[in-house]
């Protein structure tokens, strides 16, 4: 979504790279009415259908008498206590979620700065080879990469056998079933996400700022602070919120490379929903960690001082 | 001395690459896996050279239906998406009305929402329209549709933002209809934005594996497969898959990658 509120128009700077064509200024031909209406209609009305009428079935869900089946049906009670059972029963996988995937995302952050930064700054003509090389690794099956995650990580491992040798894990450590593989999964099969949102603010960065920062004597590092961090904010801003939502939401590489402790919410919703047929209560945990994200972002995004970027 | 300072100024370039190298290691296990002959079920190394499993890459027939079933939900779902997606994206850029920032919202927010809250929000629709018995390929395609729609809309929007009518304009000057100066000007220069678009449909599609699995029932996509198969030990011909997806994509890269070259030098 792009408000223009606070956005000055594109203005072509000599030297500058051009603004990329926003969604406005509006072109001069755009037609009002009619014709428009029904090119959009269809795909109004899947999303009308698919996206908003189920999020109102998933809010009535989760207010259904809990003591309903698919056999009894399901009784409008507004049950407002499945939230608190959920909440009480679940908050352990809940609070891991947003941790893993807040750990997640800081660590996509570090390396995604720095992958990004060389490919903006220092690849020259390689640029576009190192673009393509960043997303072609996740072409391949989610699942199949996080399996292989859990080839890679496995006890008898080269990764874990050489830790061991460092003495870093004791004879007998592991790394799957440990937090530690769950968030190095999340790292790995998100880092993208972080990458090019990052790469597309870096790209914009005329070098010669930095040029002028060093010029007046300041120190690269008071250059990088001053100057080219500053200016990737919003890409460090979209980068986040792009990595963090889904890693709070998957389940994937918490099933796969962790154990029942390392469990996050997902894989309860997921369980709950096919396992256990208890919709009510799968509905209100499913709503309990959308507000959350929801809340945790309209902070994240408020202090970051970048609305206008939503 | 001369290899350090050579390190020093290209410090963040070799640390780029090495998490560049980083992201290729699963790749790599997975291309080395698809030659593997297991000693057991349970595969922790790799154990013997073999070419079985490329050459008997269904020798789960599970595997194969599965993989069948992904494919025919993908192109199907992709058709649709790809064409209410361009049909909007028309609207939005080339047409003018009430409820312009609305729409936009209600386009980005699938793509904002955890997939987990997009996938019960579905299933609990289902459920509650006496559907649940009937979960299986339809709603598994309507759940594909939904989520590629929101990606379609905003890649063909961009492309044709980023479009000046200059060359519309001068067609119509030259008295082509309205009609003739879309499929001949128009849609040719939009049509990369729609392919990239499509592309992008099928392997978001393809790859879903969280809210296909709440609205699939028992039907199995390829994911689900895969989800299935990691608790009881996973066949080698899973990393065949692997391996032919990434090829398969990389090989679209470049030959989209060469056009363009070609395209510009063509205009240079």
């Amino acid at each position: 979504m792009t408000s223009t509120a606070g956005v000055a128009p594109p203005v072509d700077v000599p030297g500058l790279p051009a603004e990329p064509p926003g969604e406005l200024p509006p072109p001069t031909g755009r037609r009002r009415g009619g014709i428009g209406y029904l090119l959009l209609l269809p795909g109004l009305l899947w999303l009308a259908l698919f996206f908003v009428v189920p999020f109102y079935s998933l809010v009535a869900t989760s207010l259904y008498d809990p003591a309903g089946s698919d056999f009894r049906g399901y009784e409008m009670t507004w049950a407002v206590g499945n939230y608190v059972d959920a909440l009480q029963e679940y908050w352990r996988p809940l609070l891991r979620s947003l941790w893993y995937g807040g750990l997640a995302t800081v660590f996509c952050l570090v390396l995604g700065y720095v992958l990004a930064y060389a490919i903006a700054f220092k690849a020259g003509r390689w640029k576009n080879l190192m673009l393509v090389l960043v997303v072609a690794p996740f072409f391949t099956s989610f699942l199949v990469r996080t399996l292989s995650w859990k080839l890679i990580l496995a006890d008898d491992g080269w990764v874990v056998n050489t830790l061991q040798v460092l003495q870093v894990l004791g004879d007998d450590g592991r790394l799957l079933a440990t937090p530690v593989a769950v968030v190095a999964g999340l790292t790995y099969n998100f880092l993208p996400f972080m990458v090019l949102p990052l790469y597309a603010s870096l790209e914009k960065i005329d070098p010669r700022l930095v040029e002028a920062s060093s010029d007046l004597y300041a120190h690269p590092a008071v250059g990088f602070f001053k100057v080219t961090w500053p200016l990737s904010l919003p890409g460090v801003v979209s980068g986040t919120l792009l990595t963090f939502i889904p890693a709070a939401g998957d389940y994937i590489n918490a099933e796969l490379l962790g154990s029942p402790n390392q469990r996050m919410v997902g894989g309860v919703i997921q369980s709950l929903f096919t396992d256990a047929n208890d919709y009510p209560a799968a509905a209100a945990l499913s709503m309990v960690l959308m507000v959350l994200i929801v809340v945790m972002v309209l902070v994240y995004v408020r202090r970051a001082g970048t609305e206008e970027l939503l | 001395m001369n290899g350090l300072r050579w390190l020093r100024e290209h410090l963040v370039l070799v640390l780029g690459l090495l998490v560049l190298a980083y992201t290729f290691v699963p790749i790599a296990v997975v291309v080395l896996m698809s030659f593997n002959a297991p000693a057991s079920r349970n595969v922790y190394a790799f154990d013997a050279f073999t070419l079985d499993n490329w050459a008997n890459p269904c020798a789960d027939p599970g595997m194969c239906d599965a993989l069948t079933r992904s494919v025919q939900i993908g192109l199907l779902a992709t058709l649709v998406a790809t064409v209410l997606g361009t049909l909007a994206a028309f609207a939005l850029v080339r047409h003018d009305f009430a409820g312009r920032s609305a729409t936009n919202l209600l386009v980005f927010l699938p793509m904002a929402a955890p997939e987990i809250v997009l996938g019960s929000s579905l299933l609990a629709l289902f459920v509650a329209t006496g559907f649940s018995g009937r979960l299986g390929f339809w709603t598994i395609f309507v759940a594909h549709v939904m989520f590629c729609l929101s990606f379609v809309v905003v890649a063909v929007r961009a492309r044709l933002a980023g479009m000046d009518d200059h060359l519309e304009q001068a067609a119509m000057d030259l008295y082509a209809t309205p009609l003739q100066t879309f499929w001949r000007v128009t849609f040719p220069l939009v049509f990369p934005g729609i392919l990239g678009a499509a592309l992008l449909s099928f392997s978001l599609s393809f790859d879903d594996f969280i809210i296909t699995n709440l609205n699939a029932g028992t039907t199995t996509t390829f994911p689900m497969y895969v989800w299935g198969v990691a608790q009881r030990g996973v066949p080698m011909q899973v990393n065949v898959v692997g391996t032919v997806m990434f090829l398969v994509s990389v090989a679209i890269v470049v030959v989209g990658e060469l056009g363009n070259r070609r395209r510009l030098a063509a205009r240079a």
